[in-house]
């Protein structure tokens, strides 16, 4: 049976779904959207490599952009609206032009877009790192060799920034709004440690700190930052203002489409959202059986394995198939300066946080999180053998106890 | 098939180590080591997984 599959989004969770439909037996078109001219590329260089040397967009590219997957990539189309029940998506070209496309399977990977401070677009100097764009542009300004960088969110797009700028050699203070950085990701304790990292590298860490306003000029018309206004009355002059405050869902598209959205398309836990539509990366979410949350995560492992379960889901669909529960253990890295940072599972700030290897003063340790007697997360700095073999702990639902002891005599 | 990974660009993230440990160890030193360069017919699905989700693209397979 012919069918066309449709994917919207072509970074990496559309890709690897895309890859998936066809490498597992959809025979079919498969058609892959994405308003990006680019698209297709590998996001996490371009908070670090990609920032810090001069390496042309190619080098990040895909792997699956690469492989001859006989794809209809179709870049430079907007997908505008989904109608349901004619199985077709409204789209627009780059040129304005406007069509649509019939799917009889459909994925949605349209993932998530950087937000930015209230009424400083346009200002030039105020960066966004998200696309190859965004950081093309700011690695033109930091080329420029400006007098410091501010960077709004100690988060760990914030963080990585502010690294690979101290790496350039370049001033930076970094501005969080809340107490501790990255609470709510690992806890208070951990946060402070990631905040410690970056004092010891010389970065000016303004915690309890946000931005009041922007300090501009304007030249030629151009409107300029040259400082920004914190919350504890200083004003810090900079040239280049980067800001890491989360992302928002690219999911305007289908209000009113009949799928549920909250913060997310909400899918059931093999990540369906409707008959044939299934979602990945992102901008899905989901229940987790084994955490017993509702997740939507925005790793990048998770994109990929959202990619391939999404795409299983709509096969196994067409085949009649039992479909798969989509419950994998979270993972992610974050590299800043000499230090890895990497996390299994889900911690949350009110679980225990207890140092079981390694030293905390020294930058490098693991740190075991549980919650009702249960380990729910590994946290490991310059300990990626630790991190990944405990994740399998996780993974088992091994008891916070048994698990600390184990780690112990790793 | 043969295990090929680009040093220059592994950076130790032990995703790899996760799937295949059988084929793949990151020892204490942070440095990755390939235990079976050409690891048997049956480990060809994880091999091609820990393709797929090295974070900085440094694993390929050789057919020779």
């Amino acid at each position: 049976m012919t069918s066309t599959a449709v994917v919207v989004g072509a970074s990496l969770a559309g890709m690897h779904a895309a890859r998936t439909l066809r490498l597992e037996g959809h025979e079919g078109d498969i058609i892959v959207l994405d308003p990006d001219l680019r698209a297709q590329y590998d996001r996490p260089p371009l908070s670090k490599q990609f920032l810090a040397e001069d390496l042309d967009p190619d080098r990040i590219m895909l792997q699956s952009a690469r492989e001859d997957l006989g794809l209809d990539v179709r870049l430079g189309t907007r997908a505008t609206a989904l109608d349901l029940a004619d199985r077709r998506i409204a789209t627009q070209h780059l040129d304005g032009s406007l069509d649509s496309v019939p799917f009889d399977s459909l994925v949605i990977a349209t993932g998530a877009a950087a937000r930015r401070l209230p009424d400083t677009a346009g200002i030039a100097g105020v960066h966004v790192v998200r696309t190859v764009d965004d950081s093309l542009a700011l690695r033109a300004d930091l080329d420029a060799g400006p007098r410091r960088v501010v960077v709004i969110g100690a988060g760990f797009i914030g963080g990585e920034v502010a690294a690979t700028c101290r790496g350039r050699g370049l001033e930076v203070t970094l501005a969080e709004a809340m107490p501790v950085p990255l609470e709510r990701a690992l806890g208070a304790a951990m946060g402070e440690v990631c905040a410690r990292v970056h004092v010891e590298h010389g970065v000016d860490v303004r915690l309890a700190t946000g931005v009041e306003r922007l300090d501009t000029v304007t030249d030629g018309g151009v409107e300029r930052v040259v400082g920004v206004h914190l919350t504890d009355g200083s004003l810090v002059e900079a040239d280049v203002v980067v800001v890491g405050i989360g992302v928002s869902v690219n999911t305007g598209w289908l209000e009113g489409s009949g799928l549920t959205l909250d913060d997310g398309i909400v899918c059931d836990d093999t990540l369906l959202a409707a008959p044939g539509v299934a979602a990945a990366g992102d901008i899905a979410r989901y229940h987790s059986r084994r955490f017993d949350r509702s997740f939507r995560i925005e790793h990048w492992e998770h994109a990929i394995a959202g990619g391939e379960a999404a795409a299983r889901r709509l096969l196994a669909e067409q085949r009649g198939e039992a479909p798969a529960v989509f419950d994998p253990v979270p993972w992610f890295w974050s590299d800043q300066y000499d230090r890895k940072i990497q996390l299994s599972g889900r911690p949350e700030a009110t679980d225990i946080a207890r140092v079981v290897h390694g030293s905390v003063d020294e930058f490098r340790f693991v740190t075991m999180y549980g919650r009702e007697g249960r380990l729910v997360g590994v946290l490991g700095m310059n300990r990626p053998r630790h991190v990944i073999q405990l994740r399998g702990l996780i993974e088992e639902g091994a008891s916070f106890d048994e698990a600390c002891a184990r780690a112990e005599a790793m | 098939m043969r295990v090929v990974v680009d040093f220059d660009l592994c950076e130790s993230n032990a995703v790899c180590m996760g799937i295949a440990p059988e084929i793949f160890e990151v020892r204490d030193d942070d440095f990755l080591y390939v235990l079976d360069e050409n690891p048997p017919e049956s480990m060809r699905a994880k091999l091609e997984e820990s393709v797929q989700r090295c974070p900085k693209q440094a694993i390929s397979i050789a057919e020779d």
